[in-house]
């Protein structure tokens, strides 16, 4: 039998390595502690519609460098974030529980490349990465529904093929 | 104040607004920011099928269900009540470009004669919806995250995978708008 240590060491490694998405907080909250991500997720999307950033037609411009906007905020947003993680990590920043705020190094792969290819393919052909589509969806661009479930299905065929595809 | 809000908001007011997610999820509960992951939580939730991709606790996960959910809540609110009143400026090479493929209509932040439920069962429609939407999926699963998780995320961070991907990933996109796409808008 595997020691809760390892089992939980195990499931950061599935996890961390696969997934960007990694929540290490050992706390345990109420359920309802998540309504605090689903304020910021109002105030993105919100932002994501103002600045058209969901524009099917903005994407293709950005394709065809035949505008500047999504440039600049593309830009500015790594900008953002970039001094935003030296300031947490220069002073020791840590979350409103007083958890220390953690940071884990990504792995290359080739799948970066491959799977960044192809999502490059997708992102071409719909106009929209996985966050636009949750706000084209709530514009009320119902169809985009379809394009959603087809993305649930593709990760989830990279899921059952992941063993047999180059990484 | 509403009139400017109402306003599509320029680059340098809406690119810092969303770098500004990065700090706020860490420090709200040390989240790091990555959408692409809920398709992942979504198949571990609803169709695991013994794949072991899919074996994980992925309720540890559920804030970021809530963050999506957000987005959808935000996008409708901006839809209904701080919509744009004028048409979608667009950009004349490429208005001149589309008008070549039949497709006139800017008014809406995804062309209306391309992606609706009435051509969703054309040629156009299936390849652009159902294998645009599998190639995004797929390739972020793959990739190991999407343009938030790399490009955004993953560069505030200063990982060079994460640089790596976000060059595929304009690679990607740069070769479908420019070359392929015009044969499948064309047929």
């Amino acid at each position: 039998m595997q020691s809760p240590l390892i089992e939980s060491t195990a499931g950061f490694e599935a996890r961390s390595q696969d997934t960007i998405c990694i929540n290490e907080s050992h706390l345990q909250h109420k359920w309802y502690h998540n309504f605090k991500y689903l304020a910021v997720g109002v105030l993105f999307g919100i932002g994501f519609v103002k600045a058209e950033v969901i524009s099917w037609f903005r994407i293709q411009e950005m394709f065809r460098l035949q505008s500047f906007h999504m440039y600049g905020i593309i830009g500015s947003a790594v900008m953002t974030g970039l001094i935003s993680v030296w300031l947490i990590k220069r002073f020791g920043i840590k979350t409103l529980y007083g958890e220390p705020i953690t940071f884990t190094p990504k792995k290359f792969n080739k799948g970066q490349v491959y799977g960044g290819l192809l999502f490059g393919l997708g992102w071409g052909l719909t106009g929209a990465c996985p966050g636009p589509l949750f706000a084209q969806i709530g514009t009320g661009a119902t169809v985009v529904a379809v394009v959603l479930a087809s993305a649930v299905a593709g990760t989830w065929v990279y899921g059952r093929f992941r063993n047999s595809l180059p990484h | 104040m509403l009139e400017v809000i109402k306003q599509p908001w320029p680059w340098y007011v809406a690119g810092p607004l969303i770098g500004l997610t990065v700090p706020a999820l860490l420090i709200l509960g040390n989240k790091h920011f990555g959408i692409s992951a809920n398709l992942r939580h979504i198949c571990a939730s609803c169709f695991p099928a013994n794949v072991p991709f899919f074996q994980y606790d992925y309720k540890r996960e559920v804030w970021n269900l809530f963050f999506v959910a957000g987005i959808v809540i935000g996008g409708a609110l901006a839809a209904y009540f701080l919509a744009n009143p004028a048409a979608i400026q667009v950009d004349p090479r490429l208005a001149e470009e589309l008008a070549g493929y039949g497709i006139n209509d800017f008014s809406g932040m995804v062309p209306a004669q391309l992606y609706s439920w009435n051509s969703l069962l054309t040629f156009r429609g299936l390849i652009m919806m159902v294998g645009g939407g599998f190639l995004v999926g797929f390739g972020s699963r793959y990739a190991g995250g999407c343009a938030s998780g790399h490009s955004i995320m993953g560069l505030s961070t200063l990982q060079w995978p994460s640089l790596v991907a976000t060059i595929c990933f304009m690679a990607g996109g740069f070769l479908m708008a420019n070359f392929i796409l015009p044969i499948i808008l064309n047929s």
